[in-house]
């Protein structure tokens, strides 16, 4: 029977995350002693039977009271403006983080990098680089949780969730879908492997896969996109060169900014978000598509994001 | 003594109690029944623990673990703690306590238990059918759209269930608010009734929120109505606010109660007036306001919006500090007491470590970034028995021994109830302290095998539920012995000041003789001079 007391720590968020537990862990220590000690001489010293002094006059009571209602209110407000600086850190991702796609489904974890490597219930990942990971669900609510890294994230379907870390020391971690999906609950997981940088190039290459924008370029003919969005459509449907990451304007004229979440809306026609200037024309692919392809197209059009239509595109 | 004087337990047909419209006889129909939840949900919890004996054990199938969880959770919550000190000592005590007759609404109060059994009979039949495997949280899209078994038959359970929560919310603080003795001024109040004052406000207000989102989930699995399967349209993020818009102030509903029954007992054992009445009581009231903005808590890895979480961290701090005003307060008011170490006293005393322990604990999950880490793992787990049964299942425990000779006319054997409360303490933290550990680790909840390395702490943990499995069913078996054997109570027999002591043991059918007039604060006792005390009312028939 192996035995273990603390869990890895193998990320630079389990770094924080440590400092702020064994913080919060003397804090409740400390409060602890101020309770339980004169709980304990009281229960003790003021037993009934016992000849002592039991005359209470001039206590300062309302002084205690503002004394022990103040300190903690302080102590409480102290510690959570350091948990919320730490988890702003957590939710905020560096610019160019290694990405990688996660889907979830009863009861496995399909990933795939962005140089189109694809992986089941594993995951490689370089040591000391940064790591963006976007999440959907393809059924009920998963989550995933790397307890080495402390960190996790419910995959939700219909929508994006990230999660971003570095990792700090190589070796195999636990990942664990930590929000109960049904019966295999308990199966649906894995494993991390942090690698040196360059194992995990060798790694990456491995079969030589296409990157994921190329799939999905291929994908955007084959699913008959580039029929309407492409350069020599007749149809009248906006150019997708150059939109990733910018606003958009709408037909109900709110502006949006073009990420993931929206681009996957429009690809299933979740939510009316016509483009300003445009016809309502465009069918919604929904259930013809999986997850994972749409986060393949998602990855094409955010490849052409630093391009502009083509010459003779009619706007 | 040749024949007992007339009381409320005189008549003894079955029809007397099934169509009683008298508080006490409620309280006692809502013990019997909640102890029948408490062992169906406590039987479901240790086949858990005996799989959990094992990483990879194929004691149940995962199917049946999950449904184990689920019922565990439901009968629990709903038909266990949200009524245990509410609707049994709440019922059999605060008319008493507030010198009336009988609630407000003595009808209501009954048509309340009835539907509370109508809802666990759902409840059950949907178990007995092939159960279901929600969890008692039922998320979605997976309850409405995934998960097989009888999930609307449970759910109408609880939706019923729901309503003998509000009727009694509603009778409480109609009964407080109008049912007052005279002399009973709202701070001449013993702060059992501030607490429950603040437990049905919360029944009141949160519970219809629960019944809609039920009802909503039945909706869309009855009809496929999109309103959480983000497949028919619907949020399922949605459905988290909704539930724990209810189920946060549940939680309190789990806990205020107990606050309220400890106050109670510290004073009564250390002979002292509760320090800071005024803190005390109103201490509840906050809690019971903050604690309705701070659902989100729970939602902190959801996709809910980093400044939504962290509103809702910084609201679960500021909620902590009236529960820590509760505890500094009870240790301050035994400075001078003259304490004694009955049975009630231990279980407070035992209240006051594990949800110190319990509280502090919260403080992990309320700190945003940490519960990154913890949530959803052992951790949660342990520190939520730690305030439920560590909190309301002790001081429902101490209250019970605490009220037992008013209720039955019997002691109980004194020694036989130090040792279980001994037990109960014991049991309790090997069960749960090694979870907290656990989950430090990463251990997940709901799972039904689990790697190797976290073996050692699911051992510790099943060795101590079956401590604590014999700290419960010793008093279920010395309270039945007291009944036929003990040895008979006197009227006040801890020398209380509440006025429900000074009626008979067991009481009147009309509580009094006649109202006493109330001419002095509640906890007048006097430790300089023990046992002398001066009762809230002077007795009529002394």
């Amino acid at each position: 029977m192996n035995f273990q007391l603390f869990p890895p720590q193998a990320a630079t968020t389990a770094q924080e995350s440590d400092w702020l537990f064994w913080s919060l862990t003397a804090t409740s220590f400390l409060i602890c002693v101020l309770i339980f000690v004169p709980l304990g001489w009281f229960a003790i010293k003021y037993r009934r039977g016992r000849k002592v002094n039991r005359d209470l006059r001039d206590f300062p009571s309302w002084k205690l009271e503002v004394v022990w209602t103040t300190i903690p209110l302080i102590l409480m407000m102290g510690l959570f403006a350091w948990s919320a600086e730490v988890f702003f850190r957590m939710e905020s991702p560096p610019p160019g983080a290694i990405e990688i796609n996660v889907v979830g489904k009863q009861w496995m974890w399909k990933l795939q990098h962005a140089e189109g490597a694809r992986e089941i219930n594993e995951l490689h990942i370089p040591r000391g680089e940064a790591v963006k990971l976007t999440m959907t669900s393809q059924d009920v609510i998963h989550d995933f949780f790397i307890p080495a890294f402390r960190m996790k994230q419910d995959v939700v379907p219909g929508r994006y969730t990230s999660e971003w870390f570095i990792p700090t020391k190589t070796g195999r971690y636990h990942i664990f879908c930590a929000q109960y999906c049904g019966t295999s609950h308990a199966a649906m997981i894995g494993w991390v492997y942090v690698m040196e940088p360059q194992d995990y190039q060798r790694w990456l290459s491995q079969g030589s896969p296409e990157p994921m924008a190329a799939q999905g370029e291929a994908l955007f003919h084959s699913l008959g996109c580039s029929g309407c969005h492409g350069v020599s459509s007749k149809i009248h449907a906006p150019p997708l060169e150059g939109i990733y990451g910018h606003l958009v304007p709408l037909e109900t004229k709110e502006f949006v900014v073009a990420d993931d979440q929206y681009i996957r809306d429009c690809i299933l026609q979740t939510k009316p978000a016509l483009v300003a200037g445009y016809q309502k024309l465009m069918p919604s692919f929904k259930g013809h598509i999986s997850e994972g392809e749409i986060m393949e197209l998602i990855a094409y059009v955010k490849s052409i994001a630093n391009t502009t239509p083509p010459e003779g595109f009619t706007k | 003594m040749s024949h007992e004087p007339e009381n409320y337990l005189t008549e003894h047909s079955v029809r007397s109690w099934l169509l009683t419209t008298d508080h006490k006889r409620i309280g006692i129909l809502y013990l019997l029944s909640i102890v029948v939840y408490f062992a169906i949900a406590a039987a479901a919890a240790a086949m858990m623990r005996l799989q959990l004996l094992q990483p990879n054990n194929d004691l149940v199938l995962p199917e049946t673990y999950n449904k184990l969880f689920t019922l565990h959770g439901v009968l629990m919550v709903w038909f266990f703690l949200i009524p245990s000190i509410p609707a049994v000592l709440g019922n059999f005590v605060i008319p008493m306590m507030i010198g009336a007759r009988d609630v407000a609404f003595p009808k209501l109060n009954l048509l309340s238990w009835y539907l509370f059994n109508i809802g666990g009979s759902c409840a059950l039949y949907a178990v007995i059918c092939g159960g279901v495997d929600t969890g008692w949280t039922f998320y979605t899209p997976y309850s409405t759209t995934y998960a097989n078994g009888h999930v609307v038959t449970m759910i109408m359970g609880v939706f019923i269930a729901g309503f003998a929560s509000i009727l009694t919310g509603l009778n409480f603080i109609i009964t407080i608010h109008k049912m007052r003795a005279p002399g009973m001024t709202w701070f001449r109040l013993p702060l059992f009734i501030w607490s429950l004052y603040s437990t049905s406000i919360i029944l009141v207000l949160a519970t219809p929120v629960l019944a809609i989102t039920l009802l909503a989930i039945a909706v869309e699995r009855l009809w496929g109505v999109g309103i959480f399967d983000p497949n028919l349209g619907g949020d399922p993020v949605l459905f988290q606010h909704m539930f724990w818009f209810y189920s946060h102030p549940a939680v309190y509903i789990m806990i205020l109660p107990g606050m309220g029954v400890v106050s109670e007992l510290i004073t009564c054992f250390s002979r002292k007036r509760i320090f800071g009445y005024h803190f005390v009581a109103f201490s509840s009231l906050a809690i019971a306001i903050v604690g309705f903005l701070v659902w989100g808590h729970h939602m902190f890895v959801s996709s809910q919006s980093v400044y939504a979480g962290m509103v809702f961290s910084i609201l679960s701090f500021i909620v902590a500090v009236p529960s820590a005003i509760k505890v500094f307060n009870w240790t301050a008011t035994l400075y001078k007491g003259s304490i004694s170490y009955d049975t009630p006293m231990l279980y407070a005393f035992g209240f006051i470590g594990l949800f110190t322990i319990g509280g502090l604990t919260g403080l992990f999950l309320a700190a945003i970034a940490v519960d990154v880490h913890l949530h959803d793992t052992y951790f949660v787990v342990a520190h939520f028995h730690y305030i439920m049964v560590g909190g309301m299942v002790l001081s429902f425990m101490g209250g019970l021994h605490y009220w037992w000779p008013k209720i039955s006319g019997r002691l109980y054997p004194e020694m036989m109830g130090r040792v279980a409360a001994a037990v109960t303490f014991i049991g309790f933290n090997l069960t749960f302290f090694p979870q907290f550990l656990l989950g430090y680790l990463g251990q997940p909840r709901r799972y039904h095998a689990y790697p190797p390395e976290f073996q050692v702490f699911h051992v510790l943990s099943t060795a101590g539920a079956s401590i604590l499995g014999v700290g419960y069913l010793m008093p279920l078996i010395y309270f039945l012995w007291s009944l036929k054997w003990g040895k008979r109570a006197s009227d006040n027999p801890w020398q209380a000041t509440g006025l429900e002591w000074q009626t008979t043991s067991p009481p009147l059918r009309e509580n009094f003789e006649e109202i006493p007039i109330v001419t002095k604060e509640p906890y007048d006792y006097r430790p300089e001079d023990d046992p002398e005390h001066e009762p809230q009312a002077q007795p009529q028939h002394a």
